[in-house]
């Protein structure tokens, strides 16, 4: 084994310590490497140590694709930084592959010049088979343009654990904790976290837990001892905002911001879901917090989970259903019976790439259309969408809010993205989030199910156990005020506008849209949901570059902000980012008659910064201020 | 115990407080206004205050009953009304639910529904009027018709084998099942009120007339004149007897059921007993499976067996939750796994 860094000196002194600000390593292996453990790992202690973190994973829909099979190749990319970072990195600085298959996937990606650390102990014949290599790419000149660090992995694993008294293929699984430990020495990252998180997922069985342990310390040592590396790095700590921290994936947000909505609404939460990629973790998390009262239900189809849940609502409940796309479309006829017989329902809508079965672990915004107007008549409901994994918590919180007050559903639009992908999140005082007001009718004489409150329009939320107040509800059209069924026309009419006019009056209870960069400008890059990383970090360097460009991130798309088409008009130009073919152009559009530019991706990934950088450029690059 | 006599019972209610304002929309002569009547009148027996009946039903005729009952009411989606009492009965097990469905509506687009909600046991009422018809679109074939039943949307006759309501029931580990006819009404109530008493879910097919779409599907044995001929009534510990004077019986070869006639050396003892308690549900079956010409016609509860509610399972696990770790405390939910401050 040698270290192949072209540049290293061959009388350098081993161990120097460069100052880097950011870096963004990717593990790469076969999907029962353990590269999405390895990562997480890397996270949470870069996140312990200080830096702040992003991350992305990337997994076959499949669980297990043939070994050692491009399609079963599975990753883990995770950026950190001592300054505010906004996205997992566009391109992986450091290249950990653990087999041929993972190279080929992902090498294309890894920047000339960038560190490639390879296992080189599966790169047999049958792999690069597997991987359709027809050279071994270790063995030819392929990879002159990287720094390749070529390290036997398994094997030093194997003789690292040796005496462990675990057979072949238990040893095997452990040789991600190696690559993790070498990767933890290289970055000056402590072991600590990680060997705590060992001894307690693996405390029931002390000889998995004590071979991780093992290989984890003999990979740091080895990058120790080794000298295959003439440098090491040191990321500082970011300077984030006082308070404490911890790292959240989005969907773990998710589902602490539903059962948080529930204590401050004082109001017990029904989950009524039916398992699908991505959404599934929020049923996991929820189905855990039974102690906060919590009742989860995992219904027999992605029907029968809205329906419970709009009988929860009914209930006088916190109601609550979760799904991607696919699922969306089941629920298509219950959710317009929630918007006519107006409850507060909550419906968590975690996009993946589609149409149909589509890329189930692949992200997407193209259910926006679908969330705005996939169903059967005029029906809107209520739309937030969390920008960052950690604002999942707020906007979780903020859709029971909207549901409760305004008594409609709600969706909280969120994507894979965003639900799979980490960042801190500082953790707030549960006594300084603000209480959820609910109302429930009481009063028999003055009782009507489909009065209106003056302000919002809401109509009374009156629950069965509740004397006097007795009423039949259902998908057929409503009298106004009494609520009995009615084919009245001009009935009809009006009803159809009270539902319009009650979602358009949400505006009224929502903050403006927020302008990030100049008030005014040349270009308006204008988002929604998980894009907004990549519009503000490429923002950010577009105005460095002395570019009249701001940004804006839509966290409400139903109603909008009142002051959307205020802000559009301040700008000469507005461009739309979206991982779909241009759906909230669309909207933006015909809504506020501007000619918004479009740029589309759907390629199942998330934008990278140099993307939307490369936009700007070409709408307004040749204005640089001087 | 079902007429409407002075009131009883701690609450008084009478079956006058359970009418609602709404005009009934049922064709004159349809079987459902008799469902609608005996459902009225059972309510005050069932000493359960108003507002903490729910009816809930899904589309079709039979679904539009919520709206008669002066009680809280949803009539949902097609197929759907399981759904919404399950969540409604999960997260408020105080509630005497409902469920008014179909043959359409129970039994094909929401038959998914009705499997597990039975198969989970959640302690509501499931009444299915079985008119072996689609009346509200007009009369197009369900799946209870028989087999090459001409109607508007088979005008050469079905191809289609139709479902036995009990039998799918049974296999859906329905803990308690039984049959009715709509113009039977002591019958009729008396089998609602065996329901709504069960802890459970509790499902009965009424054999329900639609005199525009399908007249007189089941007159052949439940006409007046001949019912006691070809029904059997169905009583816990006794033996399967029917007849006008009682002299034909139901005797087990096996598993296979025989007509036989009393006397000549076949006794009582020879027969059939009934036991709905039992948990093994071949026998519960073999009933499901027995229909005229063949058979008389099984009437009653075929099936009433204990086992614990869903909700009640899902609130103990609740309370062993809050037991073990405590109320939740959101602070220290905030904080799972590692943490760090930032000065």
């Amino acid at each position: 084994m040698s270290a192949e860094d072209g540049r290293r000196p061959s009388d350098a002194p081993s161990h120097q310590i460069e100052e880097l600000e950011r870096v963004t390593i990717r593990f790469a292996g076969d999907s029962g490497d353990g590269m999405q453990l390895a990562g997480l790992q890397f996270t949470n202690t870069s996140a312990l140590y200080g830096n702040d973190v992003s991350t992305i994973p990337d997994f076959p829909a499949e669980i297990r694709a043939p070994a050692g099979s491009i399609p079963g190749v599975s990753s883990f990319q995770v950026s950190f930084s001592s300054h505010d970072i906004h996205t997992p990195g566009d391109q992986p600085d450091v290249l950990v592959v653990m087999n041929p298959a993972a190279l080929k996937a992902h090498l294309g990606d890894l920047p000339k010049g960038g560190l490639l650390i390879v296992n080189t102990d599966e790169f047999t014949k049958p792999n690069l088979r597997k991987a359709l290599y027809a050279e071994n790419p270790l063995e030819d000149d392929s990879l002159v343009a990287y720094r390749v660090v070529k390290v036997p992995v398994g094997s030093m694993n194997a003789r690292a654990l040796a005496d462990s008294g675990l057979n072949t293929m238990q040893i095997d699984r452990s040789k991600n904790s190696f690559a993790l430990g070498l990767m933890f020495w290289l970055y000056e990252r402590p072991l600590d976290s990680t060997i705590r998180w060992f001894e307690e997922k693996f405390a029931r069985n002390p000889e998995v837990r004590d071979a991780n342990i093992t290989t984890l310390k003999a990979g740091y040592n080895f990058g120790d001892t080794a000298e295959l590396f003439p440098v090491r790095y040191h990321v500082a700590k970011a300077d984030l905002p006082p308070g404490r921290y911890r790292n959240i994936t989005g969907n773990a947000a998710t589902a602490l911001g539903f059962v948080t909505a529930s204590k401050l609404a004082d109001l017990p939460l029904f989950y009524g879901s039916y398992p699908i990629t991505p959404a599934t973790d929020i049923l996991h998390e929820l189905s855990r917090f039974k102690n906060f009262g919590v009742k989860t239900f995992q219904a027999e189809d992605e029907i029968a989970a809205i329906g419970s849940a709009i009988g929860a609502s009914f209930g006088g409940f916190l109601g609550l259903t979760g799904t991607s796309g696919p699922g969306l479309a089941l629920k298509s006829e219950a959710l317009g019976l929630a918007v006519m017989v107006e409850l507060p329902l909550v419906v968590a809508m975690i996009q993946r790439a589609g149409p149909s079965t589509g890329m189930p672990t692949k992200t997407d915004q193209a259910d926006l259309l679908q969330v705005l107007f996939g169903r059967n008549g005029e029906s809107p409901v209520a739309v937030v969408a969390p920008a960052t994994p950690s604002e999942c918590f707020t906007y979780a919180i903020e859709a029971f809010r909207l549901a409760l007050r305004h008594m409609t559903p709600t969706v909280f639009l969120s994507d894979g993205y965003l639900g799979t992908g980490s960042e801190p999140w500082r953790v707030p005082a549960a006594d300084e989030l603000p209480r959820i007001e609910v109302k429930f009718a009481k009063d028999a004489d003055a009782f009507n199910p489909y009065d209106r409150d003056p302000e919002t329009l809401a109509r009374p939320w009156a629950t069965p156990g509740t004397p006097g107040l007795e009423h039949r509800i259902g998908g057929l059209e409503k009298a106004d005020v009494t609520g009995n069924v009615s084919y009245d026309p001009d009935n009809h009419e009006k009803m159809t506008r009270f539902r319009a006019e009650k979602i358009a009056r949400i505006a009224n209870d929502i903050p403006d849209l927020e302008v990030v960069g100049g008030e005014s400008g040349d270009l308006l890059v204008l988002g929604w949901g998980s894009t907004y990383g990549a519009n503000l970090s490429a923002v950010i360097r577009a105005r460095k570059e002395g570019l009249a460009v701001s940004c804006a991130q839509l966290r409400y798309l139903n109603p909008f902000p009142s002051n959307v088409g205020d802000v559009i008009a301040r700008f000469d130009q507005v461009l739309i980012p979206e991982l779909n073919l241009g759906q909230l152009a669309m909207l933006v559009r015909s809504r506020y008659l501007v000619d918004a530019v479009s740029l589309n991706k759907v390629t199942g990934r998330p934008f990278l910064i140099a993307e939307i950088e490369e936009k700007i450029h070409e709408l307004v690059g040749s204005k640089v201020k001087v | 115990m079902t007429t409407e006599a002075a009131p009883e019972g701690p609450l008084a209610l009478q079956r006058k407080d359970f009418v609602t304002d709404q005009e009934v929309r049922w064709c004159p002569g349809c079987g459902d206004y008799s469902i609608l009547a005996q459902t009225q009148k059972l309510m005050p027996e069932l000493d359960v205050p108003r507002e903490n009946i729910v009816f809930i039903s899904g589309i079709g005729c039979s679904s539009r009953l919520p709206y008669y009952m002066n009680t809280y009411g949803f009539h949902s989606i097609h197929g759907r009304a399981p759904t919404i009492a399950t969540g409604l009965k999960v997260m408020n097990p105080d509630l005497k639910v409902f469920v008014i469905t179909g043959d359409g509506d129970g039994l094909s687009i929401g038959g998914n529904h009705l499997l597990h909600v039975m198969r989970r046991n959640v302690d509501i009422t499931i009444v299915l009027f079985n008119n072996r018809i689609y009346g509200l679109t007009k009369g197009q074939y369900s799946p209870t018709s028989e087999f090459g039943k001409r109607t508007k949307s088979s005008p050469m006759g079905t191809v289609d084998t139709p479902l036995h309501p009990l039998s799918v029931a049974i296999s859906a580990e329905a803990s308690f099942v039984a049959r009715s006819l709509d113009i039977d009404p002591k019958h009729l109530i008396a089998t609602i009120e065996r329901a709504a008493r069960h802890k459970g879910t509790s499902f009965i097919e009424v054999y329900q007339n639609c005199n525009v779409f399908n007249d007189g599907a089941f007159m052949e044995f439940a006409d007046k004149a001949v019912r006691s001929d070809r029904t059997v009534r169905l009583e816990h510990g006794q033996p399967l007897i029917f007849g006008k004077e009682r002299e034909k019986g139901i005797r087990l070869n096996g598993t296979t059921p025989e007509i036989v006639t009393l006397g000549n050396g076949v006794s009582e003892s020879d027969l059939w007993i009934h036991d709905e308690t039992r948990e093994d549900p071949v026998l519960s079956f073999i009933l499901s499976r027995m229909h005229w010409p063949d058979f008389p016609e099984p009437m009653g509860v075929v099936r009433a067996v204990e086992r614990p509610t869903y909700e009640a399972l899902v609130q103990q696990q609740v309370d062993e939750a809050i037991e073990r770790q405590g109320e939740g405390d959101l602070d220290k939910l905030f904080m799972e796994g590692d943490t760090w401050t930032v000065e």
